[in-house]
């Protein structure tokens, strides 16, 4: 019947590939089904909350940004908006990758298959409305901003990627870690939190670098705030997307180095822990 | 035949039960490492072969093992020690609707379902009418499948297993929820599995749906391997064991609450004489001895016919008989069965006895194979099979 057998390998590979597929699919599919807006929601939340920080943020507590380098764009909600997203993806593919083992332990237990699978299609499903969320905004800052966001659009992609590593080895280490101990989903809720406040969601660099001045003229003391705020990847990540969307700029090459490595080192970390742990997940599920 | 479809060697398998299942950091921390667990040992070095192109039932009592060896051999569960091995693509069903996600429609889930089952697109656009239409789920495809009934869970999930073609499939007791119809067309889907070479490992309790469609089966008691082999034998020592058969005297089995005995079995002639062999179609007689050691209510009195090889042909009771006593008093009696023509074809029977309450829920007694007789040749005659029926053929005539 069959006329030319693929071997296994590259069968097992195509089978794999295809089960991602569906399985993002369905991620991305069950998520608004039965909501009378369906996938506009994807959008309404993430423009609640620019709304919200913009007023808490930008009106009542008066946090200053430059305007954009190249753009000239000032409004404040355009500036907010990059970081919400992009966090928003960050730290919502997290915590979905992380509990995407156990919420389909019904069928990590009935049928075999590469347990990483259900990790990535989590994070890609986060991540396609991420893309759409993102186009949103190219469009947004090319209305206000003019079309010259254009010639630096196709820098979202390499950044989309990384960012995607990126949650993904955080998301697989913490997958399988959060089978074993439970507490995490909660500890989690809490460092993310933090982790948010540390990232400059709602405030730019150039407000720690006024603290750490302010701190080293009234007592002397350096504290070298300003690096330390920005050893942190999301860090890293939100002031990429900035310098594109908000600035018009290309990202330093300093910022792509760091990007790359944060990525692989969460990559190589999350999939060696995934390897070493999935093995007996079903049974502690 | 040749290589084995799935070799099991050596495994063991254990689990980790927590004493008070603490997950938490918070153990770990205090204690300084993972809460306190003690090892179960679930399969204990079961070591056999499954050949290729049988029907393999495996049986045993609930939490002997069953379903841990079945998810080994789906590479779902880690043996912790030992290896399985199996041969070409694997599929299994192993509890409901494995994978189906209850938000989306019957049409996505059997895309999803199947490609976690290994199929490409093309494959499932291609089976998937058959799919539908085996499942019979047709006018409920495209509602979500939180809406269906669980029969129609299973029959969906088991259309899409059976659809990967698999070279083993491995079957976690779906088919107990399905109707009788949907029963009849997985045992023929079994049937047809076999013909082509395919090979079929299913757990049930349905011993006796395990003896007319498996060819082998396996034992497992306690996480070890009591026997394996023919899969009538094997049904045979479970269901034995399983209803605490002892050795009768007389030869045979028997089990029950004892409150009824059947003494024994005897083949009478058309004069009532005890015979070890009678013609087809003579007229014979059943003779039962039975001794009630307490007064019963209602007992119903049952004898089935199977050939010596175990096939069931023929069962008939006081029911259908209409032959139900009131009661039977303290003391011995006994009762005939008479068969006017015994239509037989020329082998060995085997006779049971039993007697059970008239709701055939409690049987005070049963008596297996302890009468075996000869049937020879008589009238009317036959090509072949089990049984004779009056029958009789014209010659053959042109048709104009
Ligand atoms: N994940 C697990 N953790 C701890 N113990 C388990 C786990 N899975 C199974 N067991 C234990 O292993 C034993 C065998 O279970 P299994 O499910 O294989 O039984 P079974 O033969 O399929 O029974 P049944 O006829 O009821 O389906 C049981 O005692 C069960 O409690
Ligand atoms: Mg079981």
């Amino acid at each position: 019947m069959t006329t030319t057998q693929p071997s296994p390998r590259a069968a097992e590979r195509d089978i794999t590939f295809n089960l991602l597929k569906n399985l993002t699919l369905r991620e991305i599919r069950a998520e608004y089904k039965r909501t009378a807006l369906g996938r506009v929601w994807s959008l309404i939340n993430p423009l609640a909350q620019i709304a919200v920080y913009s007023l808490v943020f930008g009106l009542i507590l008066r946090v200053a940004v430059a305007p954009g380098e190249n753009s000239g764009i000032e409004f404040f909600p355009a500036w907010i908006g990059v970081g919400v997203i992009v966090w928003g993806f960050i730290s919502g593919s997290i915590s979905a990758g992380m509990g995407s083992l156990m919420s389909n332990a019904g069928l990590l237990t009935k049928v075999y298959f590469p347990r990483w699978v259900l990790v990535v299609s989590t994070v890609l499903a986060k991540a396609s409305t991420f893309a759409t969320e993102l186009l949103v905004l190219l469009v947004i800052m090319l209305v206000i901003g003019g079309p010259a966001v254009l010639l630096y659009a196709a820098l979202l992609i390499p950044l989309l990627v990384l960012t995607c590593v990126f949650a993904l080895g955080i998301a697989l280490l913490l997958s399988v870690a959060s089978v074993y101990f439970r507490d995490l989903q909660h500890l989690w809720t809490i460092l993310a939190q933090v982790w948010m406040y540390a990232s400059g969601v709602m405030f730019s660099v150039d407000i720690v670098r006024g603290a750490q001045e302010a701190i080293e003229a009234e007592n002397g003391v350096s504290l070298p705030l300003v690096t330390l705020f920005q050893l942190n990847p999301a860090e890293r990540f939100l002031s990429a997307y900035r310098d594109v969307l908000y600035d018009f700029t290309v990202p330093g090459i300093d910022v792509w180095l760091q990007l790359i490595a944060w990525s692989a080192i969460s990559l190589i970390i999350g999939s060696l822990v995934f390897r070493k742990l999935a093995r007996n997940i079903v049974e502690e599920i | 035949m040749g290589e084995p479809a799935v070799s099991v060697d050596h495994v063991s398998k254990h689990f980790r039960v927590y004493s008070d299942r603490n997950q938490s950091l918070k153990a770990t921390v205090l204690s300084g490492r993972r809460a306190k667990y003690q090892s179960f040992q679930a399969l204990k070095d079961v070591d056999f072969e499954v050949p290729q192109g049988t029907t393999f039932g495996l049986l045993g009592r609930n939490g002997s093992g069953k379903s841990t060896l079945l998810k080994c051999m789906a590479r779902i569960l880690n043996p912790n020690s030992g290896s399985i091995t199996t041969r070409g693509r694997v599929a299994a069903m192993l509890e409901v609707g494995s994978g189906f996600h209850p938000e989306l429609s019957g049409r996505e889930n059997v895309y999803l379902n199947g490609s976690i089952l290994g199929m490409s697109r093309q494959e499932i656009d291609r089976k998937f009418d058959q799919i539908v239409d085996f499942s019979g789920v047709e006018q409920f495809i495209d509602q979500p499948v939180k809406n269906y009934s669980s029969g129609m869970y299973v029959r969906l999930g088991f259309a899409v297993s059976i659809h990967v073609e698999p070279d083993v499939l491995l079957v976690d007791e779906v088919l107990a929820v399905g109707d009788m119809e949907f029963q009849d067309k997985c045992l023929d889907k079994f049937a047809q599995f076999r013909d082509e070479g395919r090979t079929v490992v299913v757990v049930s309790h349905g011993v006796e749906q395990m003896r007319s469609f498996c060819d082998q089966a396996a034992w497992l008691d306690h996480g070890t391997l009591q026997a394996i082999g023919e899969a009538s034998d094997i049904v045979d020592r479970y269901s034995d064991v399983g209803h605490g058969a002892e050795e009768a005297a007389g030869g045979g089995k028997r089990y029950g609450t004892g409150e009824i005995r059947i003494d024994d079995i005897h083949l009478l002639d058309a004069d009532g004489q005890p015979i070890e062999s009678a013609p087809t179609g003579s007229a014979v007689a059943l003779r039962l001895r039975y001794t009630a050691n307490q007064r019963v209510e209602r007992p119903v009195f049952g004898v089935s016919l199977a050939t010596a090889g175990g096939k069931h042909l023929w069962s008939y009771d006081g029911l259908a008989a209409g032959a139900v006593p009131d009661s039977v008093d303290v003391g011995s009696g006994s009762l005939d069965i008479r068969i006017d023509r015994l239509a037989l074809m020329p082998d060995l029977f085997d006779v049971n006895a039993d007697v059970k309450d008239h709701h055939k829920t409690r049987t005070f007694d049963a008596l297996e194979r302890s009468l075996r007789f000869q049937v020879t040749s008589g009238s009317p005659r036959a090509a072949g099979g089990s049984m004779v029926l009056d029958a009789s053929m014209t010659m053959p005539r042109a048709e104009r």
